[in-house]
């Protein structure tokens, strides 16, 4: 098993006749990933990449059987289109857009609250790199072959950050259940504890690596609800040690503003609440391994 | 994005809010005429620099006569001024704002911020204001109101009077209050703040004015919004910040001397990381963001440069939409086209990496190739500290 996406995932691109969406679809079917389809508002009724091409989510959904959606759409129209997937009964949403304005955002979540708990979309991002269950489905931009399937969980704000562990883990032997990129903008569709949350339920996975960076609560309120309800070890690393106060380091939540959002604070905060600290980028690979070993000497 | 205290008052005036009556002057004489403009016989004169906490560090001055005016705005006008909120150089002084001053019965707080954990707007008010909002939150927390609102609704106006009866106001100056915080909102709302702050709010007799105001917006938002790229003013940024944004590029100057191009924030923060723990200091965050062009990296390389302090460049790519080889072409470009006069190391990863390091391998020979991040980092501290010994 995995989180989130699996072989059976059926998966619909908005934005699919784009230039980005055009390419990342061929690059997911390469990987695995069953599409069924895409949306771009009057293109309804085309084939594109041997697939059919839909006016609206709702029309998609209703044709195909699609469950889950990845989102192209520029950031005018973002917030729009995730609510549209939300409507059409997306059960799983991933918004790779990056430049949603923050109170759009704040709309799009109010919005989704309308759905009763058992008929509400999930949605990752928005401005991450997506989803991977390595050798089942990939639901997003990341490179699909530095991903070795395995049972450790993998969760992080940042893409090619997110790129680098995978691929210390891999020169480790080390495999990943699923890897999901929750974003690095202010307000976004899932927290690190949501995300923790799944993994704690999921059979197949051993434990979470978990790769924050500065800025916001997210980091601190999993690890909270980590030393209260997870079993699994935490592993975490936070980016961001240079980073002066009160700019924003490329992400738009990137910013330390108030107390408890620099790196070292939040790191001492994870250490406190016992997880295992990453204490450098370059030990993500050596981290995991000590950990995993570990318990299978202390079992 | 910030904006200037007269420009944010402007703001607020189109939403219903009272402010003291002002002029902007951009040279004394025009200051001490607009002294006269006011009438009156006392006047501040603000320094209008992208910062708070001016009042302390000289930036805002009482005058008595508009002689007076015209000496404190030729005092302030090209300097720059330091602040505890700015870094050491501080912030270069090109328009004060003249102000007629008011008497002050009771000063207030009054914040919006967008708060990331409720993921709402959230006001934040208290009645000690003149202080800001970290020190009254540590010497008078009893004294702050809070409320968030509602997304789908919008603010309502029982919240505005909870928050004004909060701070402990009566009679005609509820309605006042009212009136002053449902237009604070607007003006959130309708331009995409991320951060609006009165302090002081003060009681006036019967009347309740803002006396100095701050505002930053979502830069996300400012394509729907372009009355507030007007307002934008460089002169108030990093220069290094600017070159680099004006070219599409996400650039943060820091005081190190080892210039950075990466892709991606995440790794570009971890790549800082790195070379600090290496024993070295980084001269600037920069992420060349997905799917570079050669001419992009090349671009990348004159931001760097342009930054005297940089004795080393390391660039560290791991390419997931981007390509190695088209990173690779860049480098090559950047060392034929702008020169690079530094010891360059580069570590390529992912996508393309073996077309690229070919690429580096024959035309950029002089290039520093490393394996792994943490090689990467290595070695551009080495390079660095080998170039000190050098000088």
């Amino acid at each position: 098993m995995s989180i989130l996406i699996d072989k059976s995932t059926k998966v619909i691109i908005q934005g699919f006749t784009g230039r980005i969406g055009n390419f990342h679809a061929g690059e997911m079917m390469e990987y695995g990933t069953t599409l069924v389809g895409g949306v771009t508002p009057g293109k309804g009724g085309q084939m594109h990449l041997g697939k059919p091409v839909f006016n609206t989510v709702k029309g998609a959904v209703e044709e195909t059987g699609a469950d889950a959606s990845i989102i192209f759409v520029p950031p005018p129209f973002a917030a729009d289109a995730i609510m549209e997937a939300a409507d059409a009964g997306i059960r799983y949403c991933v918004c790779i857009t990056d430049g949603i304005p923050a109170q759009d955002m704040m709309r799009v979540k109010r919005y989704m609250r309308r759905y009763r708990a058992e008929n509400r979309m999930r949605l990752t991002g928005p401005n991450c790199a997506g989803t991977i269950s390595p050798g089942k489905a990939m639901l997003g931009i990341m490179p699909g072959h530095i991903y070795t399937p395995g049972r450790v969980g993998v969760v992080g704000r940042s893409g090619t950050l997110g790129y680098e562990a995978a691929s210390q883990m891999q020169a480790h032997g080390i495999g990943i259940s699923t890897s999901v990129g929750i974003g690095g903008d202010p307000i976004n569709g899932s927290s690190f504890k949501d995300i923790l949350m799944l993994f704690e339920e999921d059979p197949e996975t051993d434990a979470v690596v978990m790769i924050g960076e500065i800025g916001g609560p997210q980091e601190a309120e999993a690890a909270q609800w980590a030393r209260e309800h997870m079993k699994k070890p935490l592993m975490a690393y936070v980016a961001g040690l240079s980073a002066p106060k009160g700019k924003k380091m490329g992400h738009a939540g990137a910013i330390v503003q108030a107390f408890g959002e620099s790196a070292q604070e939040k790191v001492e905060i994870i250490r406190e609440a016992g997880h295992t600290i990453i204490p450098n980028p370059a030990a993500f690979g050596e981290t995991v391994e000590a950990v995993l070993t570990g318990k299978k000497v202390a079992a | 994005m910030d904006i200037h205290e007269y420009q944010a008052k402007d703001l607020l005036v189109t939403r219903g809010i009272r402010v003291p009556r002002g002029g902007l002057a951009y040279s004394p004489e025009q200051a001490a005429y607009r002294a006269t403009e006011l009438g009156g016989d006392a006047w501040v004169v603000k320094a209008q620099v992208h910062s708070g906490a001016r009042g302390k560090a000289g930036g805002i001055i009482m005058c008595r006569s508009d002689k007076e005016v015209e000496e404190a705005a030729d005092k302030l006008l090209g300097a720059r001024l330091v602040t505890k909120q700015t870094d050491g150089r501080g912030k270069l002084v090109s328009r004060v704002y003249v102000e007629e001053t008011v008497p002050i019965d009771r000063e207030l707080y009054l914040g919006f911020v967008l708060d990331r954990k409720e993921e709402r707007i959230m006001i934040v008010a208290s009645s000690q204001g003149g202080m800001d909002i970290e020190e009254i939150s540590e010497k008078e927390p009893d004294s702050i109101v809070r409320a968030s609102v509602d997304p789908g609704a919008g603010m309502m106006q029982f919240q505005a009077r909870e928050i004004a009866f909060g701070l402990g106001l009566d009679g005609a100056l509820i309605a006042k209050a009212v009136q002053t915080i449902m237009g604070c909102y607007r003006v959130f709302r309708d331009f995409d703040a991320s951060m609006l702050e009165i302090n002081p709010l003060v009681v006036s007799k019967d009347d309740l004015l803002a006396l100095d105001c701050k505002m930053s917006f979502d830069e996300n938002a400012v394509f729907r919004r372009p009355e507030l790229s007007e307002l934008r003013d460089k002169s108030q940024e990093d220069p290094r910040e600017t070159f680099a944004s004006d070219r599409g590029l996400s650039y943060v100057g820091l005081d190190g001397n080892i210039g950075c191009i990466i892709n991606g924030a995440g790794l570009a923060m971890a790549t800082l990381d790195m070379i600090k723990i290496a024993g070295g200091e980084p001269a600037n965050f920069l992420d060349i963001g997905g799917g570079a062009s050669p001419e992009r990296v090349a671009k990348s390389f004159r931001a760097v440069l342009k930054d005297p302090k940089v004795e080393v460049i390391l660039v560290n790519i791991f390419a997931g939409i981007n390509r190695c080889d088209w990173v690779a072409e860049g480098v090559v470009k950047a060392i034929e086209e702008v020169g690079v006069p530094v010891p360059l190391v580069v570590r390529l990863s992912g996508t393309k990496v073996a077309e690229g390091r070919r690429i580096l391998a024959e035309r950029a020979p002089s290039v520093i190739v490393a394996d792994t991040l943490k090689d990467a980092a290595d070695k551009a501290v080495s390079a660095w500290k080998s170039t000190r010994k050098a000088a």
